[in-house]
């Protein structure tokens, strides 16, 4: 028996409301494809099942808001027979750590006190019973993990039509707290350290123009393309940068998942993955970026696109910055950000001329790396934008 | 508005209960010759003669126990005893006769006495000058306990005790004679039957009193630059207590701080705390926190009697620990 | 056959097209002759989009370098009606 859990779709996820499920009971789920569409304080997401076969027991009802971990539902791996229904898993929600990505879960998980009784404020207790909410599966915020007003007061507007997202407003309240959160995060907790050089993308602009050109016109491809590709490829030279900070060290990740920072029309952001990033062509990569963005802000990201991206790529230079500070989305441990092309007077080959520019900059996890490597990196990706053929 | 210092305020206020009924006398250690420990009656002596400004024995017990007599047989005595470590001495003559009498007398005699004195750590003079007993008074039914934090309420309370027909002490934070304030306009005696919200906030309420008062406020100060807005209650007087008051600020805010200069054991905090249990535990979201002195007798070396007295940066560890955000 | 659709058609349909890409856009204030870059906050990735869409829409080949020609309602509407037959 599998069990299939409230995925954590970022670092600081505590808890999602299922909005649908995508399989019934009896139906044959295969590993990857859609099981559930669970809301989060970003947006809804598709949930990609994690095994194959059929589900046994579906345990959440849509309008539920549970705790990152819980589990919503049984699958019966092939092979296996069916379930003693004495044997069914309860579906009381479980506080085990969901992630090992996600240190602060241990620190804020739902802690009943000695004698099993719920860790409650007096405060939050009574509101819960006027409004009639069963305190026992919500994760508490308050000092030592007990539950608090704002936490039942959170949980009752959860709870009123739940089965649909979220208001855009309410979403965007909810997901500027939980960027505040990450972003507070990574700044209370990573020493960063910050590195830029300037790259002429006079070679890398010609070749995109005559390579746009030879493309039909639904397949051409922007220089942001360009960027986060010799950006993966970098990675292949500077490896601790692509990497994940768990449980006091950094675990290098083998495969490159490039976060990509996408500003939503209605205000806040989301940096879903481009998976294998450095495996994939331009042509594909283009196409892949193209449909997250395009999901990202209609609100249908998949589960495995916001979880696991191991290095973040932004690009503000739409707003025509030349420069990005960038702050690092744990428990990643670098961020790459672009600027703005610019064209400024460059000494090449003893002459001054003008030449298209882009400044470049690396955030880096000071725990993780130091500025000798950080500058390496950027130095290969300087080296890759020279050589755009072999992107 | 006036600008003047906690002593001159204390100065002004006997300087008028003097002036405006002759039934008013002061008497203690140093108040005539010497002008008082803290300066508070210099010049009396001259102004208003040794009748009236009376420097007594060394002996707490005989003069605490005079002013109890003088107060039965109709006068208005102001007793200063130099610090509360030393008013241990005439706790018998306090508690066995000014505070029992109209019980003992079935209504029959009245003690109009006031007491003053010095309360409070903070000027290194170590561990026999230095404790805050108030909280112990505070204990004591029939008597009225004052613990003035401003310069308005340390020339008012004062006033308004003498009108009071039975025995008020007023603790004077010794730390706070120098501090400049601005006198408020109104009348001179001021109320005595309620605590004052001296920063409104809706976050936290930091309960306090006294010398900590100043303490709790510069906390409240840099907690709202970090987005903690924090509301400060100042109780001003312990007995009786202004219950509504606090009660209404922790309804609202869900989460109190409470800051006492007395050791933690058996505090005044405790009992505020013991009120917010019985009266309020339904808006409590977190446990009540309280910043008190560590529970030793006061050092004398400054940077310990420091560590060992209630600071702004406890007071602001507090109330933060009572947030999610306890690590920042 | 198709017909040609008339201008204030060609505008209605471009306006269409914007408002899929900038469904929280308030296109009845669109200045005619200011970039919708600037207006409607567009990035390289949405602008990209909107042509690619007057592309399917108006069957009309458009070179990357005549992206600056798309920039304003009234510069495309000149190209849209420009590329009729």
């Amino acid at each position: 028996m599998a069990e299939f859990v409230m995925p954590t779709l970022g670092a600081d996820m505590t808890e999602g409301t299922l909005v649908q499920w995508k399989k019934r009971e009896g139906d044959r789920v295969t590993k990857g494809e859609i099981i559930a569409e669970v809301d989060t304080e970003k947006a809804a997401i598709d949930v990609e099942c994690h095994v194959s076969g059929i589900v046994e027991r579906l345990l959440t009802k849509p309008g539920d808001k549970v705790p990152v971990g819980t589990v919503m539902a049984v699958i019966r791996e092939e092979g296996q027979p069916a379930a003693v229904p004495s044997q069914t898993p309860q579906a009381a929600p479980q506080a085990m750590p969901p992630h090992p990505a996600s240190p602060s879960a241990g620190k804020t998980t739902p802690s009943p006190s000695s004698g099993g009784r719920l860790r409650i404020s007096p405060a939050a207790k009574k509101l819960a019973a006027e409004r009639g909410i069963d305190p026992a599966g919500l994760q508490g915020t308050g000092p030592e993990g007990a539950l608090t007003l704002e936490d039942i007061a959170r949980a009752a507007t959860g709870t009123v039509g739940a089965a649909t997202p979220a208001p855009s407003a309410e979403r965007q309240a909810r997901m500027r707290q939980t960027i505040a959160a990450a972003m507070a995060r990574s700044k209370r907790e990573i020493p960063h350290y910050y590195l830029s050089t300037t790259i002429d993308m006079s070679r890398a602009l010609a070749w995109l123009a005559a390579e746009n050109g030879r493309r039909p016109m639904t397949e051409r491809l922007l220089s942001s393309i360009l960027f986060i590709k010799a950006v993966a490829l970098a990675l292949r030279h500077v490896p601790e940068l692509n990497a994940l900070w768990q449980e006091g060290g950094a675990v290098r990740s083998e495969r490159v998942h490039i976060g990509t920072a996408i500003s939503l029309r209605q205000g806040g952001l989301v940096a879903p993955a481009l998976h294998d990033a450095d495996r994939a062509s331009l042509g594909d990569l283009m196409q892949r970026f193209q449909d997250l963005v395009k999901r990202a802000r209609a609100g249908s990201l998949r589960s495995s696109e916001l979880s696991d991206p191991t290095i973040t790529v932004t690009s503000l230079g739409e707003q025509g910055v030349e420069t990005v500070f960038g702050v690092i989305y744990p428990p990643q441990v670098a961020l790459v950000g672009f600027g703005k092309v610019v064209e400024r007077p460059w000494v090449a080959e003893g002459q001054v001329m003008p030449r298209p520019l882009v400044t470049v900059s690396l955030s880096a996890d000071h725990r993780v790396s130091d500025g000798h490597r950080g500058g390496l990196f950027l130095a290969e990706i300087d080296r890759l934008l020279q050589e755009p053929h072999s992107l | 508005m006036t600008t003047m210092t906690y002593r001159e305020s204390v100065r002004a206020g006997l300087r008028e209960a003097l002036q405006r009924d002759s039934r008013v006398f002061l008497m203690g250690e140093d108040v005539g010759r010497y002008g008082g420990t803290y300066a508070c009656s210099k010049g009396f002596l001259d102004e208003f003669g040794p009748e009236r400004i009376r420097d007594t024995p060394l002996s707490e017990s005989t003069f605490v126990g005079a002013g109890i007599g003088a107060a039965l047989g109709g006068m208005r005595p102001i007793v200063e005893v130099m610090t509360v470590n030393f008013s241990l001495l005439a706790l018998d003559q306090i508690l066995n006769n000014a505070a029992t009498l109209r019980h003992m007398s079935g209504g029959q005699f009245s003690v109009p006495l006031v007491v003053r004195m010095a309360t409070g750590a903070g000027r290194q003079v170590a561990a026999q000058h230095s404790h805050s007993l108030e909280g112990w008074y505070a204990h004591i039914p029939g008597i009225t306990v004052l613990t003035p934090a401003t310069v308005t309420d340390a020339r008012g309370m004062l006033l308004t005790a003498l009108e009071q027909p039975d025995p008020v002490f007023i603790f004077e934070h010794a730390y706070l004679y120098p501090m400049e304030g601005n006198l408020e306009e109104g009348p001179m005696a001021v109320d005595i039957t309620h605590a004052s919200i001296r920063r409104p906030g809706r976050d936290v309420s930091l309960l306090t009193f006294g010398g900590s008062l100043w303490k709790a406020l510069a906390a409240a100060e840099q907690l709202a630059q970090q987005g903690l807005e924090a509301e400060v209650i100042d109780l001003r007087t312990l007995r009786p207590l202004d219950r509504d008051t606090l009660l209404t600020s922790v309804r609202k805010t869900h989460r109190a701080v409470v800051i006492d200069e007395g050791w933690r054991t058996g505090s005044f905090a405790a009992e505020i705390s013991a009120v917010l249990m019985e009266q309020a535990f339904y808006d409590l979201d977190a446990p009540v926190a309280r910043v008190c002195s560590e529970e030793v007798p006061i050092p004398y070396p400054k940077h310990l009697e420091e560590a060992a007295l209630p600071t702004v940066e406890k007071i602001m560890q507090a109330a933060r620990s009572l947030y999610k955000g306890a690590a920042t | 056959m198709t017909t040609m659709p008339s201008n204030a058609d060609a505008r209605e349909q471009i306006l269409r097209l914007l408002g899929d890409i900038a469904p929280e856009a308030d296109l009845t204030a669109l200045n005619p002759d200011v970039s919708f870059r600037d207006q409607l906050d567009l990035d390289s990735m949405d602008f990209l989009n909107f042509v690619v869409s007057l592309h399917q829409a108006f069957h009309i080949e458009i070179p990357e370098s005549d992206y600056p020609k798309y920039m304003t309602l009234n510069s495309c509407l000149a190209q849209v009606t420009a590329s009729r037959p």
